[in-house]
């Protein structure tokens, strides 16, 4: 079923004129996040995403690519999380965050017809229901992280920013209902929580960013891209002055991907997990127990 | 000192002057965010619960706690007396306290009481305890409800289910992790 799973999602993007990509898995710069802790390897870092050499990728002349890889971060175990796991990620170049809201609708739409043949053709417990309880039809539900506050949370989003304590609203109060019969875009996210993406036209404070969830699972995180080199520079410094502040480390300025992005024309990106992908469509309890070997399993 | 990136289930921990046990914790992060460790603690002398969130730059104390063998003596109505088998220390400590592990306390028995600030708070019985069983009822020949187990109790008054050839004045190994049978004793 994995093997279906990952051949129907590279047919997907074939299909839709796409270029298969791959680039290095270890370099010698990390993406400036303050969030994400990198695995050393020798010197280098192991990436946490593919993003930025996807996005040079971009600025050199490629259209729209994808890629499947395995990405590494520090620290990051649970339910939801392994250090290790198996990203998606896809660009478009000249498109905004709502075509790739649009990209996941036919995505998934896709995969979960392809999947279910193949799991009637090759008899693979063909009782199982496939994403159950999730139904792919009709439009998706888009919610504006503002409102979300509103809807669910007991304080509003801007408290909950000077307070700081927006991750925390965020898990406890809000995700657990996200995509609970049919999948959720939430999007509109407040600028200073989306350090890649671009600002919304009109509105200083909004960033175009969104993250999709099933099931209270968040399974994707897409924006439309920032191509301003000078706002990208603040931003990674603000980043690297955090992660000094917090963890002690230095982390150099990605140079050579700032001097690319002023090349990149309009585009927009995601990253999509696929192995909590494949745990909600097997239904699985964790990640873990959706990958092929665990660290358990060692 | 300890990172919220340390917490894990069992981890003892000390908050506002208190030891607590991590009983249940769950690791989350939201896309772009901070990675947040929620964690239900309880508190290893009143009992009391704790919900809490950290983040992975709070610290905490490691729990002060420290184990001392020590020898069952008697119980007087709820005082459960025990003895330092180096100093011949006594203390006692409440039928609250010794909990579950009254299934398997039997005179002279060597336990390792745990100590929070010079206090004495909690008692860890032998992981195997070998227990006399006091009553079974003789197993019914030809008996065909499919059961292969029937119920015993031992000294401690403590019940449990044992295979059919356990007789009264046997003795038999309990793991005290989950208070099943593991084997009769040959002596």
């Amino acid at each position: 079923m994995r093997a279906a799973f990952f051949r129907c999602i590279r047919e997907f993007f074939y299909n839709e004129n796409f270029l298969e990509v791959d680039t290095p898995l270890r370099q010698p710069v990390s993406i400036p996040e303050s969030t994400i802790i990198p695995v050393g390897s020798d010197g280098l870092y192991l990436q946490t995403s593919p993003e930025l050499c996807m996005k040079r990728l971009l600025a050199a002349g490629c259209t729209n690519i994808f890629q499947i890889c395995h990405c590494f971060r520090k620290e990051e175990r649970g339910r939801l999380h392994l250090e290790e796991f198996q990203m998606l990620e896809w660009y478009r170049s000249g498109a905004d965050y709502f075509q790739l809201m649009a990209d996941c609708e036919h995505l998934l739409r896709y995969v979960l017809v392809q999947l279910q043949s193949a799991q009637s053709e090759q008899n693979l417990n063909p009782e199982q229901k496939l994403l159950k309880g999730i139904s792919l039809q009709g439009k998706w539900h888009k919610l504006k992280v503002e409102d979300a506050f509103k809807q669910f949370s007991p304080v509003s989003l801007n408290r909950a920013l000077t307070e700081d304590c927006f991750d925390e609203i965020l898990v406890e109060y809000i995700e657990p209902f996200l995509g609970m019969d049919s999948p959720l875009f939430l999007y509109d996210y407040p600028v200073e929580l989306a350090s890649l993406a671009r600002k919304k036209e009109g509105e200083e404070t909004i960033a175009e960013r969104f993250e999709l969830y099933i099931k209270g699972v968040e399974l994707a995180n897409g924006f439309s891209e920032l191509t301003d080199a000078v706002e990208q520079r603040v931003r990674f410094q603000a980043e690297i002055d955090k992660i000094r502040e917090n963890y002690g480390h230095r982390i150099s300025m990605p140079e050579k991907f700032l001097s690319d992005i002023d090349r990149l024309g309009s585009a927009a990106g995601i990253a999509l997990g696929l192995d909590r992908l494949f745990m909600l469509v097997m239904d699985c309890p964790s990640v873990s127990a959706a990958v092929t070997f665990a660290e358990e399993d060692f | 000192m300890l990172n919220a990136s340390d917490l894990r289930k069992g981890l003892k921990v000390q908050i506002d002057g208190n030891p607590y046990i991590v009983t249940e914790f769950q690791f989350s992060k939201p896309g772009k965010g901070q990675a947040l460790y929620r964690c239900k603690m309880r508190n290893m002398i009143s009992g009391n619960q704790l919900v809490k969130t950290y983040r992975s730059n709070d610290k905490f104390e490691k729990a002060a706690l420290a184990e001392r063998n020590m020898q069952f003596l008697y119980n007087q109505g709820d005082e459960f007396h025990f003895m330092d088998t180096e100093n011949y220390e006594q203390l006692f400590l409440s039928r609250e306290q010794i909990g579950d592990n009254i299934h398997f306390l039997i005179d002279n028995m060597e336990v390792d009481v745990l100590f929070f600030d010079g206090m004495a708070i909690d008692v860890t019985v032998p992981t195997f305890v070998q227990l006399e069983v006091t009553t079974a009822d003789p197993w019914a020949k030809g008996d065909t409800s499919g059961n292969d187990t029937k119920p015993v109790t031992v000294e401690t008054g403590y019940e449990l289910q044992v295979p059919p050839f356990v007789v009264e004045g046997d003795k038999i190994q309990i793991d005290t992790r989950t208070g099943e049978y593991v084997t009769r004793v040959k002596e």
